[in-house]
């Protein structure tokens, strides 16, 4: 039997994918579109909030939405019927969305023609944490029904964000969930975030979220 | 279900490297995985027996080093290591600080090298 030998491989596993996403950062900077990564869990509700934020922008910006489902056109089919662009990319199964899927939604798009593309990320708090996908800033929703533990159990999501969006907070009277609690935890693992409460159903809060992302979108596209 | 799409990646460097130099089957591969990172030793162990099933690294054994979650304190500098379950409780044991931290380590993925023939 041949001898055993230690070979030297010293390669962080997500480089290629953080190289890939780099590059698909400088090709939204050149084309002056300002990319948005928006995650959350199933049903924090990234569409409604998303449906909500193009009638809010939508006479200000030209924008479309990448949409990663594991199986399904729903959410494409909601978004289109606000008469924006919605490309569906099928994970087939996969978790997440990685900057290679991501250019593939981008290539779908004409770039020059938009200035904002929001993707709507798996519902999933674990696996697109750990994925950069290109995105020139991350936004996550956390839902009041889903509970104030969430900081707690899924840090690297919260770590990762550069915006959290607490929504449906119309359930907050009939919930316990300590909207203090979160701020002081979130915090913690992410001094920088900037968090804002919302209810994208009656509106309430909606501005704090829009005027964040059209100050983000206008600092990146000038 | 993400364990899949990193023991890909991981496939994918062990054979890149294997090529490289002429190996003819993968023994073992030496990783580094954050304390912060959700996968469990025993499924990505599972996982990769699957994907890597006739390729070089067929029955190769993953020895897995965790890598302890570091934050350096944004007040005075100081490296400290915090267990996950402690992360939204950090203070900074030289000053005390509560909300001001970097993350140094805790999420990566590393190969670090492996043994073959």
């Amino acid at each position: 039997m041949d001898q055993i030998r230690l070979i030297e491989v010293k390669e962080d596993v997500m480089q290629d994918n953080v190289k890939l996403a780099d590059s698909v950062r400088a090709r939204m900077k050149t084309e002056k579109t300002f990319l948005l990564n928006l995650m959350s869990s199933p049903g924090a509700g990234k569409t409604t909030l998303l449906v909500k934020t193009i009638e809010m922008l939508k006479q200000k910006y030209r924008m479309a939405v990448i949409e990663a489902d594991i199986d399904s056109i729903v959410d494409a089919e909601t978004i289109q019927s606000k008469g924006i662009t919605a490309v569906q990319l099928r994970t087939g199964g996969f978790c997440h969305l990685d900057a290679t899927m991501t250019l593939q939604g981008v290539d779908a798009l004409s770039l020059k023609d938009l200035d904002l593309v929001i993707i709507e990320n798996v519902g999933n708090l674990v696996c697109p944490a750990e994925f950069d996908t290109g995105a020139v800033k991350n936004a996550m929703i956390l839902s009041v029904p889903e509970g104030d533990d969430k900081p707690l159990k899924y840090p690297l999501m919260f770590s990762i964000c550069d915006i959290l969006i607490i929504s449906k907070i119309d359930y907050l009277s009939i919930s316990d969930f300590n909207v203090q609690a979160v701020h002081e935890r979130v915090k913690r693992l992410n001094p920088n975030i900037m968090i804002v409460e919302v209810c994208a159903k009656t509106g309430q809060g909606m501005e704090g979220w829009t005027e964040w992302l059209a100050g983000q979108v206008d600092a990146f596209i000038k | 279900m993400h364990e899949m799409a990193v023991m890909e990646r991981i496939l994918d460097v062990v054979v890149k490297h294997a090529q490289s130099n002429n190996v003819k089957k993968v023994v073992s591969i030496s990783l580094s995985v954050g304390e912060m990172t959700d996968l469990i030793d025993e499924w990505m162990q599972k996982y990769f027996d699957y994907l890597s099933k006739g390729t070089v690294a067929e029955n190769s054994k993953l020895k897995i080093t965790r890598v302890p979650v570091v934050l350096q304190c944004g007040k005075c500098g100081n490296k400290f290591e915090v267990s996950v379950k402690d992360l939204d409780k950090a203070r900074c044991p030289q000053c005390d600080e509560k909300d001001n931290f970097t993350l140094i380590s805790g999420r990566e993925y590393f190969i670090n090298n492996m043994e073959a023939y």
